[in-house]
C-alpha cells in the first residue's frame, strides 16, 4: 500500500477508536453547545449572530490544536508513537491518519453548530459563500493541527498535557474575539490579538456569516492563517519527538 | 558466504560524559536465537534500541540484515519485529483491529488469524484491549511484532514481569519462532531464560561484553565445574585439607575432579562416622559464571 492510502486507512482506525469512547466523544461535541446556549443566555438572542461563527471557531481550533496537542502527548508517553516508528508506516502517514480524524471532527462541530444556530436562534446558513468558507475551514484546520503537533513537542509528559495546552489557548481564544466581543477593547490587546491566528480566523467566519457571497474570499486573514500554519510545521518539524520523555 | 543477520563492530553509545555501550562486536547468524544477558542497566536496552533504528550511536559499524539501522530505511523496517519494554497500542481497538492495522504497512504479513494462534490470543480476539491482563497485553506487543512476518525479531525483555507458567508459555511461543526460521535477537536478565531459549548468548557487563557462546560453552569456559554441597551434623568439622567455603551451615566444595573429591569427602565421612547431609553435586551453572564474569566486570 502506498503512504497515501495508509494514511487514509489510518484515518479509519482513528475514527473507530474515537467512537468507541462514547462519553469522551460524547463532550467533545456538547461542550462547544453547551457554550453557544450559555453565551446565548448570558447576552440575549440578539448574539447568535456573533456567537455562531464564534463557536464554529472555537470547534474547529478544540477539535485541531488541543485534541491533537493532547492525544499525541498521550499517544507518545504510552509509548504508541515510538512503536509506530519501528515499523514502515511512514511516520507523516501516520501523523497524517491523527489530522485527518481530527479535521472530520471539526467539520462535524462545523455542521453541528451552524445547524443549530439556525435551528435555534435563526442564524443562517450563509451557503452562497460557501467555497470561501471551506477554504478558510481548510487552511484553518490545517494550521491549528500543525501548531498542535508543535506544542506537543513542548510538553514534557502527558500529565501537563491539559495544563499547557489550555494555557496557551484560553487567553488567546478571548482575546480574538470568540468568547468575548472586542468592540471595546484597548487598543494594544487588539494588536496583539492581530498578531495571533485565531482572531483571523474568527474575522474571516464573522464576515462571512454577516455578508454571504457578497464578503468575497478573505485573503488577507486567510494569508495570516498560512503564515502560523507555516510557523507550526516548521516548529513541529524540530519540536516532534516520537519517544516518551521521562 | 550469507550474511549475518545481525553484524556490530566496535558499537559505542555514550551519553554526555557516560558511556553505555563501550565498543562491542557480535555477530548473529540467520535463523538463530540469540541473547544479550546481563544485569540492570548493562547496555542491552541501548544496543538493542540502536540495532532497531530508535537510537543513534556514536561510533562503530552496524548491520541489520545488509541495513544500516541509523538511517531508518522502510526497507529494513519492512524485515523487522519489534518488542519494546514497554510500548502502547490504542486501547479502543479490539486486538484483532490492532494486529490487522499494523499487518497493513508491511508488503507480505502473515495471515492474522495465525498471528493471533500463534501468540494465544485466539480466544481474546475480539475483545478491546483495554479489557486484557497484563500478560496479555504483552501478548499483543508480540503479536503486533510477528504481524509483518519478519524475518529478524528483536525482543526486549520479552517476559519481565510475567508469573512462571506465563513465561513458559511465552518460551514456547519463542521456541515456535524459531521453528519457523526466524532469527531471534532477545534481551532478559534472566539466566534460566538465556539457557532454555538461546543458540547462543553474550553476557554484557558494564557496557561491554564479557562472554560469548553457548551456555555449555560459558559453562565449560571456566576452571571449576562441578559444585559439591552438604551439610554436616553440629558435632562434625570438616578437616581443611578439602578447601570448602562454609556459608553457615551449607559447606561448599568447587573441584575440577569431582570423582577424586567425592570419593575423599566419603571416606573422611565414614572414617569419621558422620552424615553427609543434603548431598548434591552440580555442575557449574550459567548463574554462576555470569555472576561471576558480571561482578568482576562491575570492579573494572
Amino acid at each position: 500500500m502506498n503512504g497515501v492510502s495508509l494514511a487514509i486507512r489510518q484515518i479509519g482506525y482513528e475514527n473507530r477508536a474515537f467512537w468507541r469512547n462514547p462519553p469522551a466523544a460524547f463532550f467533545t461535541f456538547a461542550f462547544p453547545l453547551i457554550f453557544m446556549v450559555i453565551f446565548n443566555v448570558l447576552f440575549g438572542a440578539d448574539a447568535a449572530g456573533f456567537f455562531t461563527p464564534a463557536i464554529i471557531v472555537f470547534g474547529v481550533v478544540s477539535a485541531t490544536y488541543t485534541n491533537l496537542a493532547m492525544a499525541v502527548t498521550i499517544a507518545r508517553d504510552e509509548g504508541i508513537l515510538k512503536r509506530i516508528r519501528g515499523t514502515p508506516l511512514p511516520p507523516w502517514a501516520y501523523l497524517a491518519g491523527r489530522i485527518g480524524h481530527a479535521v472530520v471532527i471539526g467539520f462535524l462541530l462545523v455542521a453541528i453548530v451552524a445547524g443549530f444556530g439556525a435551528l435555534l436562534y435563526g442564524v443562517e446558513v450563509p451557503w452562497g459563500a460557501l467555497p470561501a468558507m471551506l477554504l478558510v475551514l481548510v487552511v484553518s484546520c490545517a494550521a491549528f493541527s500543525a501548531l498542535g503537533l508543535a506544542v506537543s513537542g513542548l510538553i514534557p509528559n502527558a500529565d501537563a498535557a491539559p495544563a499547557i495546552v489550555n494555557a496557551t489557548i484560553l487567553p488567546v481564544l478571548f482575546i480574538s474575539n470568540v468568547f468575548v466581543q472586542m468592540e471595546s477593547a484597548p487598543e494594544w490587546l487588539g494588536t496583539v490579538s492581530h498578531l495571533l491566528p485565531v482572531r483571523h480566523f474568527a474575522n474571516a467566519m464573522m464576515d462571512l456569516y454577516a455578508s454571504g457571497a457578497g464578503a468575497g474570499v478573505p485573503w488577507k486573514e486567510v494569508g495570516v492563517i498560512i503564515l502560523w500554519g507555516m510557523i507550526g510545521v516548521v516548529a513541529a518539524l524540530r519540536l516532534f519527538s516520537w519517544e516518551p520523555r521521562r | 558466504m550469507i550474511q549475518p543477520a545481525v553484524e556490530l563492530r566496535g558499537l559505542r553509545k555514550s551519553y554526555g560524559a557516560t558511556e553505555a555501550v563501550c565498543g562491542i562486536d557480535l555477530r548473529v547468524e540467520r535463523g538463530e536465537v540469540f541473547a544479550l544477558l546481563g544485569p540492570n542497566g548493562a547496555g542491552k536496552t541501548t544496543t538493542v534500541e540502536i540495532l532497531e533504528g530508535h537510537r543513534s550511536r556514536s561510533a562503530g559499524e552496524v548491520s541489520v540484515l545488509g541495513h544500516d539501522p541509523g538511517r531508518n530505511e522502510r526497507a529494513m523496517k519492512q524485515r523487522l519485529g519489534i518488542v519494546l519494554q514497554q510500548t502502547g497500542v490504542d486501547e479502543y481497538l479490539t486486538v484483532r483491529e490492532v494486529v490487522q492495522m499494523v499487518a497493513g504497512y508491511y508488503p507480505r504479513p502473515r495471515d492474522v488469524d495465525e498471528v493471533l494462534g500463534l501468540t494465544g490470543l485466539g480466544d481474546q480476539a475480539d475483545r478491546r484491549v483495554k479489557k486484557l491482563s497484563g500478560g496479555q497485553k504483552r501478548r499483543v506487543d508480540l503479536a503486533v511484532a510477528l504481524a509483518g512476518d519478519p524475518e529478524l525479531l528483536f525482543l526486549d525483555e520479552p517476559t519481565t514481569g510475567f508469573d512462571p507458567s506465563a513465561r513458559r508459555q511465552a518460551w514456547e511461543t519463542i521456541r515456535g519462532l524459531a521453528a519457523l526460521g526466524k532469527t531471534v535477537f532477545l534481551t532478559t536478565h534472566f539466566m534460566d531464560e538465556a539457557q532454555a531459549l538461546a543458540d547462543r548468548l553474550a553476557i554484557i557487563a558494564d557496557g561491554t561484553i564479557v562472554a560469548t557462546g553457548s551456555a555449555d560453552e560459558l559453562i565449560g569456559a571456566g576452571s571449576t565445574s562441578t559444585r559439591i554441597r552438604f551439610r554436616l551434623p553440629e558435632t562434625a568439622e570438616l578437616p581443611d585439607t578439602f578447601a570448602a567455603r562454609r556459608d553457615i551451615s551449607v559447606w561448599e566444595i568447587e573441584t575440577d575432579e569431582p570423582t577424586h573429591a567425592l570419593h575423599e569427602l566419603t571416606e573422611w565421612a565414614l572414617g569419621a562416622e558422620t552424615e553427609l547431609l543434603d548431598l548434591e553435586v552440580t555442575r557449574r551453572s550459567l548463574e554462576d559464571v555470569y555472576l561471576q564474569l558480571t561482578a568482576e566486570g562491575g570492579e573494572q
